[in-house]
């Protein structure tokens, strides 16, 4: 076929800046940073991190199922509407995505701080002030709010294709409304559900900002230390290493996934 | 069950907009402070047209979009050609390695790229080749997949007749391919490329670690920022750009209902053709 020559421009530069890439952070997770040889070094400092690495997912995960219980009842309702409104109030969700999430998460600092617009509301009524930002729910609120967009867009996305007559069917032969749900739409959105948990916590698990933000020296995680580790410690040889580690973590986390799925075909947006 | 999720897809809706309402009136605080609301003033505006800081940075973004979205939509859309004529195992090992920029973490990405340059650097014995071209090539890779994930199902939307009868008519490939499949790919073409301008212009994890001194975007420089005290101009900023992104956003849902409707029209319309054929 003449049209494969068309790729060629595209594997080339994903040659060039995917799959090399990565071949340099395996050489630099391997190699000394003083003096160039090869070490498994930097692999086995891994584990001084590995408090980090489990707080990291934890949180990542615990914010993911947030998302997919805030998520699901707004993707069905978005479902159930007419095209015209569907189409608008997916715009809404999209809209978010765009502003850049730095700022919105900025915002939350203004709204969470101590002297913050919800303190000084509940100063206002008399009460005592909460302990609002530098904890973990911080932290966790921050990945729901920049993340839950992630969620609620595959699962509207599998919603929205699911037969309407075979929710009839399943009323018809004597399901209630928890029965059809649970035997019928739960099933059928699985693939919604498992696309949309990768895509919240694969960024969430990853972040480095929301937690510099939110959180304290506490909620320190692996993407803060990857991150200080290029821009302020300057390890690049650790910082590989633990890199190599977080694409292992999300690869396992994505290959659990897919075994849920059972190879069925998983939604994008 | 249904009165319980219109209001608690209110609530979600709330809780998505709060932060974005907080700086929206910040932009029009004489305060400093967006906790407290001091007075109204039109005077942040000002001082982000005067200063000259941030506009300049804004344009270096959209250059960076423009430019990247631009070649990432030129090479995506020859690649999703190629790879949709192709047999399903070279098929999926391409769409493969598609994926692997968007499994990947961002922040694994950009380290990589990163890494890259830096040894791009040592074998051209330059200090750093961090600046505008790092940037562009970091875009464009992470731009590609969204593209061709746009351009492939308009592909095999497409009734692959179209093409033969080009061809049947005199047309050579490149003829069929400009005078026919472009047109009918071109939602496709058109929503990967804006998706690909929308998520350039708002990336900061990879640009953050591929960045030089002499290019600088504006999502690292409000990252550089925030790590001050917030100046109140951004949120004047924010507000504007809030507002381009609903017209592009609104815009987008006009051309793509359009879509919709012309595919309705023209699916009836070739129903009614062949019901017509066959009474005939």
């Amino acid at each position: 076929m003449k049209t494969a020559r068309l790729t060629t421009p595209y594997l080339v530069w994903m040659i060039l800046f995917t799959i090399v890439p990565l071949g340099i952070v395996i050489y630099f997770a391997l190699t000394d940073s003083v003096t160039g040889q090869f070490t498994w070094e930097n692999i086995a400092r891994i584990s001084n991190y590995g408090p980090i690495i489990l707080k990291s997912i934890w949180l990542a995960l615990l914010s993911s199922l947030l998302c997919l219980v805030i998520g699901y009842p707004v993707a069905y309702h978005i479902a159930q509407q007419k095209p015209s409104r569907q189409h608008f109030l997916y715009m809404l969700i999209m809209l978010p995505m765009c502003i850049s999430f730095l700022l919105r998460t900025m915002a939350w600092v203004s709204l969470l701080d101590d002297t913050g617009i919800i303190n000084n509301f509940i100063r206002a009524l008399g009460l005592k002030p909460l302990p609002l930002i530098r904890t973990n729910a911080a932290v966790v609120l921050g990945m729901v709010y920049n993340y839950l967009p992630y969620m609620i867009l595959p699962l509207y996305t599998v919603l929205v294709k699911i037969d309407p007559r075979l929710i009839e069917a399943a009323q018809d032969l004597g399901c209630n409304n928890g029965k059809t749900f649970r035997r019928v739409i739960l099933p059928l959105s699985v693939p919604g559900v498992i696309s949309g948990f990768t895509m919240v916590f694969v960024p969430a698990v990853s972040t480095f900002y929301i937690s510099q933000k939110l959180g304290s020296s506490g909620t320190t995680l692996i993407g803060d230390v990857i991150e200080s580790q290029f821009k302020a410690a300057y390890n690049p040889n650790l910082g590989a290493a633990l890199s190599l580690a977080l694409m292992v973590l999300v690869l396992i986390c994505i290959g659990i996934m897919n075994r849920f799925s059972n190879g069925e075909e998983v939604v994008t947006l | 069950m249904k009165t319980f999720n219109k209001v608690f897809t209110v609530l979600v809706f709330i809780f998505l907009y709060i932060p974005m309402v907080v700086l929206l009136i910040a932009s029009f605080n004489t305060g400093s402070d967006p906790a407290v609301f001091k007075g109204f003033t039109f005077h942040n505006y000002g001082e982000l047209f005067r200063d000259g800081v941030l506009l300049p940075l804004l344009a270096n973004s959209c250059i960076l979009a423009v430019l990247s979205s631009l070649i990432a939509t030129i090479i995506g859309t020859m690649a999703a050609l190629g790879i949709h004529n192709m047999r399903p195992r070279k098929r999926s090992l391409y769409m493969a390695i598609t994926n692997i920029p968007l499994t990947n973490p961002e922040i694994v990405t950009g380290v990589s790229l990163a890494l890259l340059f830096a040894f791009f650097g040592q074998l051209m014995k330059m200090q750093s080749v961090l600046g505008f071209t790092t940037l562009l090539i970091a875009h464009i890779t992470f731009n590609l997949p969204y593209v061709i994930l746009s351009v492939m199902p308009k592909l095999s939307q497409m009734d692959p007749d179209l093409e033969d009868a080009a061809m049947d008519l005199g047309c050579n490939r490149r003829q069929a391919f400009f005078k026919v499949v472009i047109h009918e790919i071109m939602p496709g073409i058109i929503s990967g490329a804006l998706m690909s301008f929308t998520m350039s212009l708002d990336d900061f994890v990879i640009s953050y670690f591929v960045y030089g001194p002499k290019f600088v975007t504006l999502p690292v420089e409000i990252y550089n920022y925030t790590k001050k005290p917030l100046q109140p101009k951004i949120y004047a900023l924010f507000t504007l750009m809030f507002i381009v992104i609903l017209l592009v956003m609104i815009l987008m849902n006009v051309l793509q209902s359009r879509d919709y409707k012309s595919m309705r029209a023209r699916r009836q319309a070739l129903n009614t053709q062949k019901r017509e054929g066959t009474e005939v």
